[in-house]
């Protein structure tokens, strides 16, 4: 069968341009957007690197960057944010996710548009062409912060990037264009291409996830893009729409920007959870506690994440009576999301937990995200928010909230679906000194910026010798510790990364099912042939997380597997 | 190449997956006008003095527009009912008729467009005419989209008597943006 499978694909043999560059098989479109997002987030953990240096040892030389001028400082902080949220997070856990996982976990054979699929990630990788090209055009890289607030983004002559402004703009909206393209793709797969008896609650919830964070995304996303577009043409033409002195209104762009903004939060965390979920269930051998609930509560999250988005604005001049509306809202959102996590731990009780390395990042997201789910509680009611607003706090906060998600999350689906991307098991040992080093790591740095913020410590400010209140020598020290602590985890990242590689060539070879566990992807050989399962695509008899079932007799059920009919329990 | 794949074929819900990435694009083109149109309405709501300036526009030809537009969108209905028919002759009639009367349209809006660059009312004039500018061009480059495409079917599958499907998912198409042009009307011409 393999060999025969072999021999088929030796027929039509491709350039390796044609194979990997311009390909429309989905597994390799989803190692297109892995590998890009990867490559991202080193220039995005760079510059954290660079402006943590500069903020630990201000107008020190750097190594491997040099001296940091202040508009470097902006730009660097910016495209940091930037990178992270629009060309890591959302490649990685959607788009590379969604384009692997999705057809091999539904029983197909590809996405329902590959042509549409491939033009998505040429879309996107045009986007990062064209942002990593806005850094060295004349005047530097767009340094008003991710959330391009104007007039600081709208005008040359506030932000002084006459050319990085729009160029940076125009990535990200092309970034949102490859987005829509490839939602449309995992929705319509879903709902559409789904192997033969998998019915609705039966589709396994990493797959869920992905559908609700692509429709989320649709819908809050589309103001953003009319934003992008008026925001375009005040800096580009000269219209007004944000202007105050034209009578624009530049408070409209917050609104717009926010409206995407706090739902992105979400889209981003969708399908972290599906991956935590899918992770927990095959290392604790238990079904899924509550799968109908989960579903549910996020797509209440979803509907509820649209009326939140001014919880980023309470001291823009919101109406106060408005900020009660939304503290409100933003408080019950944290009732979806602690039903989930409820419901994680409560799959964990009383299972045959194995702590592999994919688990440790599993169980890592759960802890550490609750830290950055708990904290939000302060911020997301206004009385706190107007102290702590535009501090370190809320720095500290999202954060917690964010590296769980593209980074703890995105290591933890490395290291379980390593082994049906490409026939072979990561490292073990070093897969878990990387999980040390990146948790230990992590928390050193924002721990010492939660208790900064909450002292007082401004967000965007390159030099804090220059403010006698914030240039004490213990603020310092905490600083230099946070700073020290990333160090501490981007060389850790070194073991991840040399792990990945060696792994790729002399890793443990391991069968279909290293995990035992019961998902579709599972059934196809590792790595899975073009077309995935053969000519037999797969059929579904039940759930996919049927663990320890009393009436089975191994402790994992795959979906595929065709039931035993006793004549005796026929029915008469 | 020549490999046909599965998935495409597929319905489970019984909808045709061209016809569900349609629905799924007016969704998002949907949120992308309710982004614009909400923010018009906003600042319409805090400028009362904008009347004067909507009180400029051309209601009478707006109208001819929104007669155009509206039989077209008839046009593209009998369209689709030849296309049920795979009657290849008249599905490419009404086809064509439709990207007629798409063509009317943009000739009247354009004279629109030119009578008020002459009369001084431009792009950066104040932001009710930058609204008005960007929503219809927006909305006018969707137009011509449309047309576009329409005419790529027409002579690319229906000539040659494939793909069938594509007349009612570019009709889908041409509704929504007949649909947008309902909203834009009153909301930049009519509304004193």
């Amino acid at each position: 069968m393999a060999d025969s499978a072999h021999s088929h694909d030796d027929h039509h043999e491709q350039s390796f341009w044609s194979k990997y560059c311009f390909s429309t098989d989905h597994k390799i479109i989803g190692f297109q957007y892995l590998f890009t997002g990867m490559l991202m987030a080193l220039i995005g953990g760079f510059f954290a690197y660079v402006f943590r240096m500069q903020l630990a040892f201000p107008g020190s030389s750097v190594p491997f960057f040099g001296i940091v001028s202040p508009a470097a400082y902006n730009s660097l902080v910016t495209n940091h944010g930037t990178i992270m949220i629009f060309w890591v997070a959302m490649p990685v856990l959607i788009a590379a996710m969604g384009n692997y996982l999705i057809p091999l976990m539904i029983g197909c054979d590809d996405m329902v548009f590959p042509k549409i699929n491939r033009l998505s990630y040429q879309i996107f990788l045009i986007s990062a062409i064209i942002l990593i090209a806005s850094f060295f055009v004349p005047g530097g890289g767009f340094g008003g912060a991710w959330t391009a607030y104007p007039p600081l983004s709208a005008e040359a002559k506030y932000n002084s990037t006459v050319f990085g402004a729009p160029m940076w703009l125009l990535a990200v909206t092309l970034e949102i264009v490859a987005f829509l393209l490839g939602g449309i793709n995992f929705i319509t797969t879903v709902m559409n291409a789904r192997a033969k008896g998998m019915k609705m609650y039966q589709i396994p919830m990493i797959v869920w996830m992905i559908v609700l964070a692509s429709i989320l995304f649709m819908a809050s996303v589309g103001p953003l893009v009319a934003g992008a577009v008026m925001l375009f043409f005040d800096q580009t033409l000269g219209t007004a729409f944000f202007d105050p002195t034209a009578g624009g209104d530049p408070v409209l762009w917050q609104h717009l920007f926010w409206f995407f903004g706090h739902p992105e939060v979400y889209v981003v965390l969708l399908p972290a959870m599906g991956i935590v979920a899918e992770i927990i269930c095959t290392f604790s051998r238990k079904k899924l506690f509550g799968y109908n609930m989960i579903l549910y509560s996020s797509v209440g999250l979803g509907i509820l994440s649209f009326f939140v988005w001014a919880h980023h604005q309470f001291i823009s001049g919101v109406d106060p009576r408005m900020s009660y509306v939304f503290t409100t809202t933003t408080l019950l959102i944290s009732i979806p999301v602690a039903i989930m996590l409820f419901a994680y731990i409560g799959t964990l009780y009383g299972g045959a937990i194995r702590l592999t390395t994919p688990m440790l990042f599993a169980l890592a997201f759960i802890a550490e995200f609750l830290l950055g789910g708990v904290t939000g509680i302060w911020l997301g009611s206004s009385g706190t928010d107007i102290y702590l607003h535009d501090t370190y706090f809320v720095l500290a906060h999202f954060h917690y909230t964010f590296v769980p998600i593209a980074i703890i999350a995105t290591f933890a689906a490395i290291y379980y679906w390593f082994p049906k991307m490409f026939g072979r098991k990561m490292n073990e040992l070093w897969g878990k000194i990387h999980f040390w080093g990146t948790i230990i790591g992590f928390n050193g740095i924002f721990i010492p910026l939660f208790v900064l913020g909450a002292a007082g410590q401004h967000r965007r400010i390159y030099n804090y010798q220059h403010f006698p209140d914030l240039a004490g020598q213990n603020m310092q020290d905490l600083r230099i510790f946070a700073t020290l602590s990333l160090v501490f985890m981007l060389l850790f990242q070194i073991v991840f990364i040399v792990n990945f590689i060696v792994s790729l060539r002399k890793g443990e070879k391991v069968g279909n099912n290293p995990w035992k566990a019961n998902t579709l992807e599972w059934v196809a050989a590792s790595p899975p042939p073009h077309g995935n399962f053969g000519e037999n695509l797969p059929v579904v008899y039940r759930g996919p997380y049927e663990y320890s079932s009393p009436d089975h007799d191994k402790d994992y059920w795959p979906q595929n597997e065709p039931p035993v009919v006793k004549q005796s329990d026929t029915p008469a | 190449m020549g490999h046909k794949i599965v998935a495409t074929g597929r319905s489970a819900t019984g909808i045709p997956t061209g016809r569900l990435a349609v629905w799924w694009v007016i969704g998002s083109e949907i949120a992308i006008f309710g982004g614009l149109i909400g923010s018009y309405l906003m600042n319409r709501f805090l400028h009362g003095a904008w009347a004067n300036d909507s009180a400029l526009t051309n209601t009478f030809i707006g109208g001819i527009n929104t007669f155009w537009l509206l039989t077209s969108s008839f046009f593209v209905v009998l369209a689709h009912s030849a296309s049920e028919k795979r009657d290849a002759k008249e599905t490419r009639k009404w086809i064509w008729l439709t990207i007629l009367l798409g063509g009317f349209f943009m000739v009247f809006k354009s004279y629109e467009y030119w009578t008020e660059i002459s009369h001084g009312k431009t792009l950066f004039t104040n932001n009710f005419w930058s609204f008005y500018y960007v929503a219809t061009g927006l909305h006018g480059f969707h137009v011509l989209c449309g047309m576009v495409i329409m005419a790529i079917i027409a002579e690319r599958d229906i000539k040659h008597g494939k793909n069938w499907h594509r007349v009612e998912n570019i009709g889908l198409y041409w509704h929504f943006v007949d649909i947008v042009w309902i909203f834009l009307f009153p909301l930049l011409y009519i509304a004193k």
